[in-house]
This record gives structure tokens, sequence and C-alpha cells, in this order.
């Protein structure tokens, strides 16, 4: 009999806020987090809008309590901040003996170091501060120094399945945790805006000039952002045991292939389909027990096509409220799926809907529109989380209302 | 009948191993290239898209081929009931490079979108049209306990009728490509961590 | 014109990484996405990247990559109508 999997803690920052109360204080005003870039140094500065978490990387080594820098890079800190805010919430305590492990999760890694000190390192004989980054690189670095900065030995891992990364960390999270390997998982994930992500993205031209539209017929793409969302997961039993806070329960999540194109999506949303479909078998539930869809919505041409198309599939005339929180926070990538799944458990523990902003006309396609105020005190018992990665790598999660 | 690995594909020391036999042999002075163009030309099936790709993902899509050949496992199980489980170390190091160098100038869209490891299992699964599910990680080492666990898991709860795990990494001139094809039941060695590492190291191990 | 078309050929050769294509594989009237050589929309990427990086002309908007990229001779003609002298 595998055990159920319950939320007992939340962390995140993004360009909304420093942490869960300041995010969810943004989400009610709705306050984008999106502006012009002034943080990261970029030939971009000034066209490209993007949603850049309000510190300089100074100020988040003093944030996430670092007091000697040996090589941290922005991505790292903010992963540190993030799990620690969700560690601590949950109810952690020092010298505790349950088996513990961090799934994190990430694209870029320490790119943002090595884009700034590559022409350092190849240097030959050149040696300086810079030369503490070269072990940062990797996807590993961030999550061995976040898991040290919480005491965690049992696991550690990272995924990187580009824009469902974090997603995934939470399903994989959920299944140690179901099968007995594990008491407690820190899941999530971070990524910090880089370089070579904004042209790698430009280049791509699926980039925004202005603040995105999500769902909207004039959409000309999205915006990068960068942060961190980390929840910490348990057995339900083990929970109601400690009398921890639960903000909600993971009851169904599922990861499929589009096997369409590298990066785009089908036109019919085929991957889409399938994950939704079968996080909610999993789940148990019926398409009418959806109260809410905290959809992918990236706002490019393909995805939000892509990703209607597969709701009014599934859901046939009768789509949930829904909506796409990537107008606040920018497109986090390997970050959006953890998040997101602390705005999904946000909504069920408030029973609100957080509004997709920005958006003003319907697309031709289908018959959709998103919630488009703040909508409190409705009945939320039930969200749908989808990420949806490039590589046609699409995962669902559905989160219940104990 | 319990759950076997029914094939695999060594790709190492520009030899390509399949089920314990060599298939190919070339000198170690080629570039990798090279090599690998010369094993594309030995699998006969066109692949136009094939050279669009860069060396991580042909070197993973050469070894599925492989693997696959006279396999049709979309028809057997269904397309969502295939799932690919993938790792490696150097993720996709070897483009990012490639692609980093591209910035300063003009930067390549088609050379972004492999700077990330899990394209490779895209490219599988849009050769197979597998939907099932896809995940990647990132290890320090091959860890045949983990993929083996995973593997066996996602056959239990039925997620998965068959699961292709993949341990594929390229940096520059060194790489290597180990895949074996998991069978919810089938004719083969079963799928334990040990028969795993056995594979992986020792190269004329017959299934 | 001629000569732009037979440089634009091996340059989209080159860029697009068309393995076992000679110029001569390719018509000016062809079509060059769908069928014939198979482009998608990736390649329709880099050929707006080669036409700033060796002509210098920048398209904004890829939707009109379409008409553009149509045939190697609708793309010649562009690269005539607007190059930078």
């Amino acid at each position: 009999m595998s055990r159920r999997v319950v939320i007992t803690g939340l962390g995140v920052i993004s360009a909304i806020g420093d942490n869960v109360r300041e995010n969810f204080s943004s989400l009610k005003a709705k306050r984008t987090g999106i502006e012009h870039i002034n943080i990261l140094q970029t030939i971009h500065k000034g066209i490209l809008p993007a949603g850049e978490v309000k510190h300089s990387d100074e100020e988040l080594l003093q944030l996430a309590g670092v007091s000697e820098n040996t090589g941290y890079t922005r991505l790292a800190l903010l992963g540190m901040i993030a799990a620690r805010e969700a560690f601590i919430s949950s109810g952690a305590k020092k010298g505790e003996r349950k088996r513990t492990g961090l799934v994190t999760a990430t694209t870029v890694g320490g790119m943002g170091g090595t884009e700034k000190y590559y022409l350092d390192y190849i240097e030959p004989g050149k040696t300086g501060d810079f030369v503490k980054y070269i072990n940062s690189y990797d996807c590993g670095d961030s999550a061995e120094k976040i898991a040290d900065s919480l005491g965690i030995k049992d696991f550690i891992t990272s995924i990187n399945t580009a824009c469902s990364s974090s997603a995934n960390a939470l399903m994989l999270g959920a299944r140690l945790i179901k099968h007995g390997r594990l008491d407690r998982v820190v899941a999530g994930g971070v990524d910090a805006l880089t370089k070579f992500t904004i042209n790698g993205f430009n280049s791509l031209m699926i980039l925004d000039k202005e603040n995105c539209k999500p769902f909207d017929k004039n959409r000309t793409g999205l915006n990068l952002g960068e942060g961190a969302g980390y929840v910490v997961l348990e057995s339900l039993e083990d929970a109601q045991k400690e009398g921890k806070t639960i903000y909600c329960e993971l009851t169904g999540y599922a990861n499929t292939c589009d096997a369409y194109h590298q990066t785009a999506s089908s036109p019919e949303g085929a991957g889409a389909y399938l994950s939704m479909s079968k996080a909610l078998v999993m789940s148990g539930l019926k398409v009418e027990d959806i109260d809410y869809i905290n959809v992918h919505g990236t706002a490019t041409q393909i995805n939000d096509l892509s990703e209607g198309n597969a709701m009014t599939k599934l859901f046939g005339g009768n789509v949930p409220k829904f909506s796409s929180t990537k107008a606040y926070t920018g497109h986090t990538l390997g970050a959006s799926g953890g998040i997101e799944a602390v705005f999904s458990a946000l909504s069920i523990q408030n029973n609100i809907i957080f509004p997709n902003l920005n958006f003003k006309e319907k697309m031709d396609e289908f018959n959709l529109v998103p919630v488009t105020e703040l909508e409190e005190n409705v009945r939320v018992r039930n969200v749908l989380s989808n990420s949806f990665g490039f590589g046609g790598n699409n995962s669902s999660l559905i989160f219940s209302a104990l | 009948m319990s759950t076997a690995i029914t094939a695999y594909c060594l790709i190492r020391n520009h030899k390509v191993i399949v089920n314990g036999e060599t298939l190919l042999e070339k000198e170690k002075e080629l570039k990798f290239s090279e090599f690998i163009k010369s094993a594309y030309d030995l699998n006969a099936s066109a692949n136009l898209k094939f050279f669009k790709m860069d060396d991580l993902c042909k070197l993973a899509y050469i070894a599925s081929e492989f693997l696959l050949k006279n396999k049709k496992l979309s028809e057997q199980y269904g397309q969502e009931n295939v799932s690919l489980l993938f790792a490696n170390t150097s993720s996709s190091l070897d483009t990012d490079i490639s692609y980093y160098n591209t910035i300063k100038d003009f930067p390549s869209p088609s050379l972004f979108v492999y700077t990330l490891p899990n394209i490779m299992m895209g490219e599988i699964s849009i050769r197979n049209k597998f939907k099932g599910e896809n995940a990647f990680f990132i290890f320090e080492r091959f860890d045949p306990d983990f993929l083996r666990n995973y593997a066996m898991q996602l056959i239990k709860e039925k997620k998965a009728k068959a699961v292709i795990i993949g341990w594929v990494d390229l940096l520059k001139e060194n790489y290597e490509a180990f895949l074996c094809l998991a069978e919810e039941t089938g004719n083969g060695t079963e799928l334990t961590t040990e028969n795993l590492e056995k594979l992986y190291n020792v190269t004329n191990f017959k299934l | 014109m001629d000569e732009l078309i037979a440089k634009l050929k091996t340059q989209i050769i080159e860029q697009l990484n068309l393995e076992g294509v000679a110029p001569d594989d390719i018509s000016a009237d062809d079509p060059l996405f769908g069928e014939g050589l198979g482009l998608d929309s990736i390649d329709a990427l880099e050929l707006i990247v080669l036409l700033e990086k060796n002509y210098g002309i920048r398209i904004e908007n890829p939707a009109d990559g379409k008409k553009i990229f149509a045939t190697i001779r609708s793309i010649a003609e562009y690269i005539t109508a607007n190059k930078k002298a």
C-alpha cells in the first residue's frame, strides 16, 4: 500500500518577491515583476523585458546567509534561499532522524558564473578571484550547495529536462516517499537569468519586447524570468502524526513525450493532452473536479495554441478556470514547475485564483478566456499545473485539498 | 517471468557492440564526427535530420538505432507505454561551448536548441514515436542501482511496458554510450543492478 | 542574379548542415520547405541569421520568413532589393 504524499513546506524567490509572503502579496495585487533588465549585463538591456529577482549577487549572498563567497553563483544562492524557506516552514528540526533527500532541477546550472569568467578561465596562466567559480559550472554543484546548507545527506540528485525540470523533481520526490525510500524530500528547482539563455531564446525569435500576453490572440512571445521554488514533501501519515501544517496533497502526476519536434510542441498538443489525462487518471478525479489550471502559458504562438487545444480536447466545453502566472514572474525555465507548485498550493490553501495578466482578446482557434481578475473566496479543491519543456517533455501535476 | 534486459548497445573507443557482438570498430585516431558518420552509414536507415543534430544527440540516436533495429516497440506496446530513462555527467556542455562561441556575433538557434541534455530523448522519441515518460538525470558517474530501481518502478506502476535505459555522455572527443532495453517480460537477462553493471563494464556479455 | 543564386546555394548548404546535398541538386525555383529539402522552423531561423551575417539584412518578424524563404530565387530577389549599399 503506497503512502499518500503531502506538502508541508513552501519556499520561493522570484521577480515578485523574496519569499512566499511577498510573492503571494504581489499575486493578489496584480503586481508584475517583469520590467527592463537591471542586473544582468547584456546587450539586450533596455530592449527585452525580463523577470529578474530584484537583488544583486552581493545582496543574495547576504540573504542566503553566506559569510564567505567560495564560489556561490547567483543560481546556487537563489536555490539556497528558497529551499531553506521551504525546509524551515515545514518545521524541520536539527538532529531529526528522518531520511531526507533533495531533488532539485535546473537548466543553466552555473552558466551565469562561467559566461562571466570564461575568457579568464581560458587565458593560460591567468589567476584571480574568478578561479573559485570553476567547479560551480555543473548542475550538481548547486544541488550540493543547497543540500549542504540544509544538512541533507541521504539522497541528492539534479534533473534537467528543460522547462519541465522542477515538475519532474516533484514527481520523483513523491515516488521516493510513496515507496518508502525517504521520509522527506525537498523538491523543486532554480534558474538564473544568463546571457546564454537570453541570446538563445532571442535567436529562436520567441521573446516579446513588451510584457507577455499569455493566451491572447496578439501574443508575440515570452519574457524570461529567474528564481527558485521548492516544496517539502512528506507522507500524510507522518505529517498528521507530527501535527504539521499541510498545504495540500500531491494526488496525481504524469510525464509524457510529445515526440514531435526538438523545441516546438505539436499543434494538437498530443503530449500535453496525454500528460494531463494521465495525471487525472492517477488522481482518481474526474475532469469536472478540477477547479483551476495553472497553465504552462508561456505566451509563445506555439505553446498556447498547443496547450489550448489539449485542454479543449480533455475538458470539452467545460474547461475549468485557468491562468498563466508567467506574466508576473516571467518564464523561469527550470524553476517554473517548482514556483508554480508553490502558487498552486497557495491557491488551494487560500481558496484563491490568480489572474492571467495582460489578456485582452481571446485566441481564434478555440473559446478559451483565462481568469483576468483576482478571484477570492472561490472553492479551490483541485489544481492542475502544467510544465512543458523542450524535447517534448510534458509534465502535469495535480494538487488537492485534504 | 521477470523484467528482463532484452537488448543492449555499447559505443566506446570507436567500437559499436550490440548484444555482445562487435558490429563496428574504427581506428582510434579518427575524430568522433568521422566515427559516428561511419556508424550512421552502417545502419542503412537514412535520416537527413541526423546531420542537424549535435554530437551528443548523434551518439544517443545512433546507439538507439542499433539497439532498436528489428524492434517495433510502439506498435507492440503502444506509444505511451515506452519510456526513456537517461542520465549523464556532462549534461550538454559540449554543445553549450559551441553555442557560447556564437553569442558574440550571431547566436545560433540550431545550436541553442541542443543546449539541453534531454533533447537526445526527444530525438529518439520523435524517431520512434515514443510518448511515454522521459526522465533525465545528472550524476557524477553511471549509477546502475538508481536507474534499475527507477525503471522497475515505472514497470511495476504500469507506467511503462518497456524502458530504454541510457547513459550517454560526450565532451569533445571523450564519449561513451550505453543503452539497454528493459521489457516487462521477455527473453534476456534479469534486470538487476549487477547485470546492468556487468553489461556496462564487460564488452562481450551475452544476454 | 545567377551569381547570387549560386553563392546562396553553397552558403545555405553550409549553414544548414545539408549533408550530401550539392549545389546542383537544388533548383532555384523548387520550394525549400515542406517537400524537397524538407527544411523546418529551426532552419528558417538559421536562414534569418545567414541573411544578417552575410548580407547585413535583419528580419524582425519571423512570420515574414515564409514568403522570403519560399525558394532560393525569392531569397536572392529579397537580398537584391534590400541589401545595404
